[in-house]
């Protein structure tokens, strides 16, 4: 097969899918808190607990209650992150990337604990096909619904205004903290199923897993112009790399091995910086309620 | 009703007050913003707060809204008694305030119906009605004379038109009381006659209305009544049919007899030119503007804004890229720019570093900076140009605008070998006494030998100041006048020829 055939099949656009799910729940519940106001670094610690949680659930009970706690874990770190950055007023940044450390150290710590191994747990009952697509489908729905949210609810007319101009938000009698709160909490729940998914598709959480995802999704968070399809456009595009990259390493091609692994990541950083140079970013972001 | 309402505050009095606020103390740290003030506005008139900056007018309305805590004090509204313990915007939306801050409070990148709803959207299942909200917006404009599309985005709307939204989002929500933080510090002369219009007929159709300014002819063309606030206190209030002439509202203001109204002579012989340009162009908002400043003059500069005087004054300070020809003698440049925010200060930096920027190799030692130099250089500034608070370590963001503003002129004029000077809106949001001291230095400057090139919005002052004055039209400059030929009619001629058709007013 060539890689034109390959691109044109069915398993590849399976695959590239497949890819695309744990970067598309991460960048929409990104998209939320960006959109709020909140950066959204912290992304990649919400997927690595979420998987971790999920890989205990179904391990305990199969791989839906797997999925329910790995929406748990995420909420966890997005309550933890929040409580620092919306309620104590911290440096988001700074907070984001102490809070990716401390999960890093904490699942690798709960692993040995848990499972009496540094590197990975045993294997879990994993998604099957009818919970892949479930999986699928939700990523599509949620993608149309947290559109719409944004666009036309009361809620995402606020979260739009929290982002840009908080002050005048509450000068209107809103509680912005209470708006920051809650689309925290809704990118802890989505980047936590994101995480969960990591772990299920896989059938079992290996130390690291999410291995720089969360920072992908945010990528695709500012490529996709905080918009939720914008930024789910922006992660079937890098699912599409990433299959891509799956079928060339799996190809003994004459690429050297490693410059065919960069393939995702170059692709984002042109992404980034081709498309969503003219983008605007939520004026208020990273800036800490007075 | 009494002659004049400088007495105590009649708290049982009927018909009750649309607004009472009684003994409000507010304090930061020692110092009082309010002490013991209070204010009583009766219903469908307009009340005019006026004082200095600092005087406590913003203060008090932070209060009646919510914003501003007050450590003691009463608060009524249409006769209800409302805790001030735990006040919140929210609270005082309920009870029918409506606040429209001096700064606005829009989101830029929302339209015009969007940020009228928001935080009280009408719903039909889980979305926003949009349909319902551009009605009752357009309901709403049709009985206050609002002109607005609703679709617009606010960032593209000119200042005007935000003001008329802010109306527009506090009448949606009901209010009664609208309190007005200083809304024409940010209008062109054009705009506030059909903005004080519309406060009129607001109070026609039985709204109340808070002022807060500090210009009198202002007060003297929409106010019922006048509550006079100095060094956070109330001296006066003149209730209705009893507010009497600006002169004497101008004493209660400021304590004593207002300075007489300068007016120095022109200067008949000008020196050598200090600032040449010719063929300015810059994008579209300057096409071409030839322009000579000579020493020991001020050179006005007319026109309504967003005709290029903004980008002018940039070009000539090279702080934005243009093409054309700049000459300008030797020594030292000053600024004083339109936005002191961007241009002028930091805002995190106390008084005295405000001060010592662009002087640092001046007051250093060897090494670093001096800091005994730097203290007494900026205690000498403070004192001479009246800034309040004038503690050198407080940090800038701490003072009222006026007193900013104050700091960026003191800074400017005391540049060592100052030849030129571009000043935009020195005046703008400073209060009397201020604004008194800052165009003498003005004159001051001019007859030590500097050329000075004055952007103003207020005709008067341009009038009273420059020696001549050059009419800035879409990009060119379209005549220059000397001071005796450029009367009021004659420059709002020149400045409204030939743009009809730039903005429909409402």
């Amino acid at each position: 097969m060539t890689l034109i055939e390959t691109i044109l099949s069915v398993g590849f656009v399976a695959q590239a899918l497949r890819v695309t799910v744990p970067y598309a729940l991460a960048a929409l519940g990104g998209t939320l808190a960006e959109r709020a106001g909140v950066v959204s670094l912290a992304l990649e610690g919400m997927l690595l607990f979420g998987a971790f949680t999920a890989t205990l659930g179904s391990a305990l009970g199969g791989p839906a209650l797997g999925a329910l706690c790995g929406i748990v874990g995420g909420l966890l770190v997005a309550a933890v992150y929040e409580l620092i950055v919306v309620r104590w007023r911290a440096d988001q940044v700074v907070c984001a990337i102490a809070i990716n450390l401390l999960v890093l150290g904490l699942t690798r710590t709960l692993l040995v604990l848990v499972w009496g191994s540094a590197s990975s747990s045993p294997r879990v009952p994993g998604l099957g096909s009818t919970g892949t697509w479930a999986f699928v489908a939700a990523a599509a729905v949620l993608a149309l619904a947290l559109s719409e949210l944004v666009r036309r609810t009361p809620w995402g007319l606020r979260l739009r205004a929290a982002g840009e101009r908080p002050d005048a938000l509450a000068s209107l009698g809103v509680d912005v903290e209470r708006v920051r709160w809650g689309a925290v909490l809704a990118s802890g729940a989505l980047a936590g199923l994101g995480g969960a998914w990591l772990a299920l598709d896989v059938g079992g959480f290996s130390d690291a897993m999410s291995s720089g995802r969360g920072y992908i999704a945010l990528a695709a968070v500012v490529s996709g112009k905080w918009r939720p399809l914008g930024a789910t456009a922006a992660c079937l595009l890098f699912g599409v790399a990433g299959a891509l990259e799956l079928n060339l390493q799996a190809e003994a091609t004459s690429l050297p091995r490693e410059l065919v692994q960069m393939l995702p990541y170059v692709v984002t950083l042109i992404a980034v910086s081709s498309v969503a140079r003219g983008a605007r970013a939520p004026s208020a972001l990273g800036q800490p309620l007075g | 009703m009494t002659a004049t309402g400088a007495v105590g505050v009649a708290v049982a009095s009927a018909p009750a007050a649309a607004l009472e606020l009684c003994g409000i103390d507010v304090r930061y740290g020692a110092r009082f913003a309010n002490r013991g003030v209070s204010l009583r506005v009766e219903p469908g008139t307009v009340h005019a707060v006026v004082g200095e900056n600092g005087a406590g007018k913003s203060t008090l309305l932070g209060v009646a809204y919510g914003e501003v805590r007050a450590a003691a004090g009463r608060l009524v509204v249409h006769g209800r008694e409302a805790a001030l313990v735990g006040h919140t915007p929210a609270r005082a939306i309920a009870l029918g305030l409506g606040m429209v801050h001096q700064h606005f409070m829009l989101v830029p990148t929302l339209t015009v119906v969007e940020n009228v709803i928001l935080g009280r959207e009408p719903r039909r299942g889980p979305l926003v009605d949009f349909s319902r909200a551009e009605a009752e917006l357009a309901t709403l404009a049709a009985a206050h004379g609002l002109a607005l599309d609703p679709r617009a985005l606010v960032e593209t709307l000119s200042v005007g038109e935000r003001q008329r939204v802010e109306i527009a989002k506090v009448l949606f929500r009901g209010a009664e009381v609208l309190l007005f933080d200083e809304p024409t510090a940010v209008l062109g002369p054009s705009e506030v006659g059909a903005f004080l219009r519309a406060l009129r007929g607001l109070a026609e159709r039985g709204k109340t209305v808070v002022l807060v300014t500090h210009k009198l002819d202002e007060v003297a063309a929409v106010a019922d009544a006048v509550t006079v606030l100095r060094h956070g206190e109330r001296v006066v209030s003149y209730a209705q049919g009893s507010v009497p002439a600006p002169e004497m509202i101008a004493r209660a203001i400021i304590g004593r007899e207002p300075p007489p109204p300068l007016m120095p002579p022109p200067v008949r012989d000008r020196g050598a030119p200090v600032l040449t340009a010719r063929g300015l162009i810059s994008g579209s908002s300057l096409l071409g503007v030839d322009l000579e400043l000579r020493a020991g003059e001020i050179l006005g500069l007319a026109g309504v804004e967003g005709n290029g005087q903004a980008e002018l004054v940039l070009a000539l300070a090279r702080l934005s890229a243009c093409a054309g020809e700049i000459v300008r003698a030797p020594g030292a440049l000053g600024h004083i720019p339109a936005d002191r925010h961007r241009h002028g200060l930091v805002a995190d930096f106390t008084l005295a570093e405000n001060l010592t920027l662009g002087r640092q190799r001046e007051l250093s030692g060897r090494v670093t900076m001096d800091r005994a130099r730097v203290l007494t250089h900026a205690r000498e500034l403070l004192a001479r140009f009246d800034v309040r608070p004038g503690e050198p370590d407080l940090p800038v963001r701490a003072l009222s605008g006026g007193n900013q503003q104050k700091l960026v002129v003191a800074r400017e004029l005391s540049r060592p070998g100052l030849t030129v000077l571009l000043c935009a809106h020195p005046t703008r949001g400073v209060d009397l006494a201020a604004a008194d001291t800052i165009r003498r230095a003005l004159v001051e400057a001019r007859a030590a030998g500097v050329g000075v090139l004055l952007i103003s919005s207020d005709l008067g002052e341009l009038r009273a100041l420059s020696d001549r004055i050059a009419v800035l039209v879409r990009g060119r400059i379209v005549a220059t006048l000397a001071r005796d030929a450029a009367t009021e009619e004659a420059l709002g001629a020149l400045m409204t020829a030939a743009r009809e058709s730039q903005e429909p007013s409402a």
